[in-house]
């Protein structure tokens, strides 16, 4: 019966964020399979310690512990963190072969941002992927990341700067090409 | 604002991090400052590119519905526990304890399943007690009524010196003194008489200073009453009443 009640209200309180859990783990990972796995033991690993969650905030919360299982599995499979994911290099060949000229402009274009990201260490693409794809405050993400305030935006600052001169890099390629 | 503190502040800016004085600071600094006011630009192209929900990876159909059978699954094993791991740990903790209460009640058990000091020398108090009375002539080895008699008597013959008083007023008269044998060593033994009764109070140096109360028990019919103080074990053994036999043991402890 208690079991039971303790289900309902984590998969009140925590389920509905599956989506931010999943979308740090890919971008963490860089990985589909991984992710899955990742967020899978998250997902177990937070009802285990379900009991001692008295917060309000249940996506800061899975976060957290999605982050930290990403670390751990890295270590366990180290090669996962190394390897450049195939089904990247497969989306650019298939988005080449589409030919109408605007949409491929548009792929082309979330292409290079994705991979750009991709190729960010890590420490600087996890702030990124908190703020610009999760909206997260610093509090938030320093909260999660375990790092001071100061930290969480001189990261950000120099992740954008990097980024930014990997898309310019690219995008002079893209036209010598 | 210098250049160098505003590249700093502009991504708080851009976050909507900063306070209300610093981000007036910043937007006096980029209306002076072109490079600044550029760069500001920039960084507003980059955020637009990335708000793309194509950027977003979003949880499969199937692993959400993957991590929900898996969580009814591990909420039924933690109502039906796994015997693994802390399972056993407890088990064991739970056999540890019941052994210790098994010990601890062992020890508390009396005499038939495990003697402890005090009823092994019961038996030997009552031994000597019998004994003393079996053979004409052992009761004593010093037959004296006089206290300042019985006393030197055991000099030399044990290495303290017992307290020894004569209760003849009370009706405890002092018969004599012996040397007895308990606890692995010899004792004194002095002998009192009320009436036909015989008393033999055992006295041996005791090992800690600490005074304990009396206690009486009875042994084979005969009554028994123990305690310590002054730094001396008194064990009295007779066939005499236990209310006198206690009124007799009151005597000497408050006489010592």
């Amino acid at each position: 019966m208690q079991e039971q009640n303790k289900l309902a209200s984590f998969e009140e309180a925590v389920l509905p964020h599956l989506n931010a859990a999943y979308n740090l783990a890919r971008w963490i990972t860089r990985n589909d399979t991984d992710a899955d796995d990742v967020v899978q033991e998250a997902c177990l690993r937070a009802f285990k310690f379900f009991g001692g969650f008295h917060g309000v905030d249940g996506r800061s919360w899975l976060l957290t512990i999605v982050r930290n299982t990403c670390y751990t599995w890295m270590q366990r499979n180290r090669s996962a963190q190394l390897s450049v994911s195939p089904d990247h290099e497969q989306r650019e060949i298939e988005s080449t072969d589409l030919n109408p000229e605007g949409l491929l402009l548009q792929k082309v274009d979330t292409l290079m941002v994705r991979r750009a990201i991709e190729e960010l260490p890590v420490e600087f693409r996890e702030v990124l992927v908190l703020r610009e794809l999760e909206d997260m405050s610093y509090r938030e993400i320093a909260g999660i990341t375990d790092l001071p305030l100061g930290t969480v935006m001189s990261r950000l600052a120099r992740g954008r700067k990097r980024l930014q001169l990997a898309l310019t890099n690219q995008m002079q390629g893209e036209v010598i090409r | 604002m210098s250049c160098q503190k505003t590249q700093e502040l502009i991504h708080g800016y851009l976050d909507g991090e900063l306070d209300l004085v610093r981000s007036l600071e910043v937007e006096q600094h980029m209306q002076e400052c072109e490079i600044c006011a550029g760069n500001y630009r920039s960084q507003t192209t980059l955020r637009s590119s990335l708000k793309n929900d194509s950027l977003y990876y979003a949880a499969p159909e199937q692993l959400k519905k993957r991590i929900q059978s898996s969580l009814r699954k591990e909420a039924r094993s933690e109502v039906a526990p796994r015997w693994s791991g802390w399972r056993w740990l407890t088990v064991g903790a739970s056999l540890a304890f019941m052994l210790s209460i098994g010990v601890f009640v062992w020890r508390l058990m009396p005499g038939s399943i495990r003697p402890s000091r005090d009823e092994l020398l019961a038996r030997d108090v009552v031994s000597e007690h019998v004994r003393s009375l079996q053979m004409p002539g052992h009761l004593t080895d010093v037959l004296s009524s006089d206290q300042h008699t019985v006393k030197p008597w055991f000099d030399g013959k044990v290495d303290f010196a017992p307290p020894v008083k004569d209760f003849a007023s009370q009706d405890f008269r002092l018969y004599g003194g012996r040397l007895g044998y308990l606890n692995n060593r010899p004792v004194a033994a002095l002998i009192y008489q009320r009436r036909l009764h015989y008393i033999n109070l055992f006295i041996w140096p005791a090992e800690q200073a600490s005074s304990t109360d009396q206690v009486a028990i009875q042994r084979q019919g005969y009554n028994l009453i123990h305690w310590s103080g002054s730094g001396m074990n008194f064990w009295a053994i007779s066939d005499l009443n236990g209310v006198e036999l206690s009124e007799f043991a009151h005597l000497v402890q408050q006489g010592q």
